[in-house]
């Protein structure tokens, strides 16, 4: 396999959580401790945020994004550690989506959308010329908001990746990605006796996990997460979180979300924008906490947004 | 009547607020009747249409059965050695020679011109001269010796035997003499003709003589032309939308090219035919009259309407499955090949069948580049001269003879036929693409 992007598959076990602290909750339903705070209406005294949780997998440098004459961001300037969930929030339209979307560089596929500034993958700047977007995909996996099956079978939809992208040279190996992949995404017992059925079959909730499936079963190093809970019920968007928390072993994750106390849950780093600017990032756990800035505070305690 | 719950609630709604419930009663009360008198337009609307389109069917139908069957007279010929040369038996005159024998049976005397026998003559088809040719060609000692054969009976006799003509019908409005009748009538009564399926109708072309006249000729035409049509329409058709809507970038050309495909679907056929004249006969120098330029001609027709049916398809794609593909790495032309196209496969099925059955039905173009002049036989290749189902329609309708009108309901009876097993296929077809997301 000679794709410049692809990693070995043993430099995936390197690192390693540098959160170990478990943070996960049993139940759903109730907040996050620390949101709890934040929620009561606590003003928390202002920290420095820590450095980062892992070693920078995307490094984001004056990123600005323009759709026709638009701008849509201006100047974002982020590192994005590896093996660690972090999460994007802020409110509709501060340009969360459209940020996420330059990391896979979705946004070449938008007419009139043109990004500037640098976006560096492991020291590489993936809009580069010699870099193939196709190729970029493939290593940066992405979950949108609706999950989206492709309109054939789970096994299919799993396969698809391995497939295009030419990862196996047998059947064999092609249903041993499927299997683990489902085992991955948490889908595995609840389909594996019908893989031939269609994949916009299943629920909401298990479409969520198939995509995630879809998009892991390529080994990538990055996953981009849209909202991949807004159209969940509560119990599937346990199961997700708890895959998040899980996947957050071997990938980057990086998570759009609305839910403030799914952000303390899931992420370990936390990005805020607002009007199409980073206003301000670090860990989780200060930035509900310890927010420097009163827009992140009046956002997360709900005054606005 | 019982008090039903809607009858309470209104009461209560009364007792709170009269004048409200009496407003939100009549307003209920017109939307109501809004709704009942639609729905009697819809009924009338698909009632009338069907209407016409029964009486349409029916008007054809009635036009046209009777040319499903003929009439075929049994006549025994005694093969004359004078008359019929062994080297060239198809030289023969069988037709004036069984009608001097069959003369010579009923004792009648001919004058020295042979008037009688050339009235009896034309009551028996030529097939008679080519069955009798046949016959010797195959076993010449047949010469010398008496034999029987079936032939149909010439296109006059057989409306005669049909009904169409009577006595009552006004002289020099018929061709068969009150002669003639007697004669058909005395061969009917001694058990010499028969009705049979008409089976030349389907295995034979075109002929100037009614009763020999077939649709197979147009119906292989007709075939050719419609592959040539849809092997160069559906890919370029499909092609040019997919490119244009997948990977074009949207700007002031695309706008254009959409404006002027938009136009030319809206050009009249005959403007094609010209168009197909000069660049298929004149300039590139194609067999006239071939399947291969009517289904270039056509294909150029069909080109516009397959492409906007194809865009629209691809339209209705929702964009969530493209983006799943493309973030899942596949490249633009994998996502459309993958992903969208057959998605979009139940959509451009129909436009492409609309367009065919369309195709198949034009009659202009064809007037112009010469496809409807008399094509005896059936063509066996693209490149020679052949005729189309809607050009024979309109040969047999303008034709003299009046056996020819019946021929054309039942050649237009064969057109729908064949349209309805075109779209019945493509139907079939498009099942098996539907997909649901
Ligand atoms: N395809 C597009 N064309 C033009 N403008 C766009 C496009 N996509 C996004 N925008 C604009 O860019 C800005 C940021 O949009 P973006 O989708 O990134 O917001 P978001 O933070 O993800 O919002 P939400 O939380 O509602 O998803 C908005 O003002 C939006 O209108
Ligand atoms: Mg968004």
């Amino acid at each position: 396999m000679k794709l410049p992007f692809f990693r070995s598959p043993d430099g995936r076990e390197g690192g390693g959580s540098a959160d170990p602290t478990e943070r996960r909750d049993e139940s759903v339903l109730t907040p996050a401790p620390e949101a709890a705070g934040v929620m009561a209406g606590r003003v928390p005294e202002v920290k420095s945020p820590s450095a980062p949780a892992g070693p920078t997998k995307i490094a984001a440098r004056d990123v600005s994004v323009f759709y026709g004459d638009k701008q849509a961001l201006y100047d974002v300037s982020l590192d994005i550690p590896d093996k660690t969930v972090t999460a994007f929030i802020g409110p509709s339209g501060c340009g969360k989506s459209t940020f996420l979307r330059t990391m896979n560089r979705m946004n070449d596929t938008i007419q009139g959308c043109r990004v500037t500034g640098k976006i560096l993958m492991d020291g590489q700047d993936i809009n580069a010329r010699s870099v193939d977007p196709v190729l970029l995909r493939a290593q940066v996996g992405m979950v949108f908001q609706k999950p989206n099956p492709f309109p054939k079978t789970i096994y299919e939809n799993v396969a698809y990746g391995p497939r295009i992208h030419g990862l196996t040279t047998s059947k064999a190996e092609l249903d041993g990605i499927v299997e683990s992949s489902l085992k991955k995404a948490g889908l595995w017992d609840e389909v594996a006796d019908r893989l031939h059925s269609p994949g916009t079959g299943l629920s909401g909730g298990q479409q969520q996990r198939l995509v995630i499936a879809r998009a892991i079963a390529v080994n990538p190093e990055v996953i981009l997460m849209d909202e991949p809970c807004s159209a969940l019920d509560p119990i599937a968007t346990a199961r997700i979180e708890e895959l998040i928390d899980e996947l957050r072993e071997r990938y980057c994750i990086v998570i759009v979300t609305h839910s403030m106390a799914q952000a303390a849950r899931v992420s370990q780093r936390t990005a805020f924008f607002h009007m199409g600017r980073l206003v301000e990032h670090g860990n989780t756990e200060e930035i509900f906490t310890n927010p420097r800035e009163r827009r992140t505070l009046d956002y997360i305690t709900g005054r606005f947004g | 009547m019982t008090e039903t719950g809607a009858d309470k609630m209104w009461a209560r709604l009364a007792a709170e607020d009269p004048a409200r419930a009496a407003r939100l009663q009549r307003g209920l009360k017109k939307r109501y009747a809004r709704e009942g008198r639609f729905k009697l337009y819809g009924i009338l609307a698909v009632s009338v249409a069907i209407g016409f389109l029964l009486l349409l069917l029916g008007r054809i139908i009635e036009q046209g059965h009777t040319a499903f069957y003929a009439n075929q007279m049994t006549v025994q010929v005694y093969m004359d050695p004078a008359r019929i040369d062994r080297a060239y038996p198809q030289g023969t005159n069988f037709q004036q020679m069984v009608a001097q024998q069959q003369l010579a049976r009923l004792g009648e005397t001919d004058d020295a011109q042979g008037t009688k026998a050339t009235a009896y003559r034309l009551l028996i088809s030529s097939e008679l001269k080519f069955r009798a040719a046949d016959l010797i060609r195959n076993d010449p000692s047949l010469i010398g010796r008496t034999v029987e054969i079936t032939a149909p009976v010439s296109d006059e006799a057989d409306l005669y035997y049909k009904g169409e003509i009577t006595r009552e019908t006004a002289a020099e409005q018929r061709r068969v003499s009150d002669e003639q009748m007697a004669w058909l009538d005395g061969l009917k009564r001694d058990g010499h003709v028969s009705t049979t399926f008409n089976a030349q109708l389907f295995t034979n072309g075109d002929s100037t003589e009614p009763e020999l006249a077939g649709v197979l000729g147009a119906v292989v035409g007709s075939a050719l032309m419609l592959l040539v049509t849809a092997l160069i329409a559906i890919p370029l058709g499909v092609g040019a939308a997919v490119y244009l809507e997948e990977f074009s970038r949207k700007g002031r050309i695309t706008d254009l090219i959409e404006v002027n495909i938009n136009n030319l679907a809206a050009v009249p056929s005959i403007v094609y035919g010209l168009l197909g004249v000069a660049l298929f006969i004149n300039w590139m120098h194609l067999p006239r009259s071939s399947p291969l330029v009517g289904g270039l001609v056509l294909a150029l027709m069909a080109l516009p309407t397959i492409i906007i049916a194809t865009r629209s398809a691809l339209k209705a794609v929702p964009p969530s499955i493209r983006e799943a593909a493309l973030a899942m790495g596949a490249s633009r032309t994998q996502t459309v090949f993958h992903h969208v196209l057959p998605l979009a496969m139940p959509g451009v099925m129909t436009g492409t069948i609309i367009s065919m059955a369309h195709a198949l039905g034009e009659t202009a173009p064809l007037l112009l580049i010469g496809m409807v002049s008399f094509v005896p036989g059936i063509p066996g290749a693209i490149d020679e001269p052949a005729g189309a189902l809607p050009s024979l329609v309109y040969i047999w309708e303008n034709a003299s003879e009046r056996a020819f009108h019946e021929r054309t309901a039942a050649a237009i009876l064969v057109l729908l036929a064949f349209m309805i097993v075109m779209n019945a296929a493509a139907i079939l077809l498009r099942r098996r693409f539907e997909r649901r997301w």
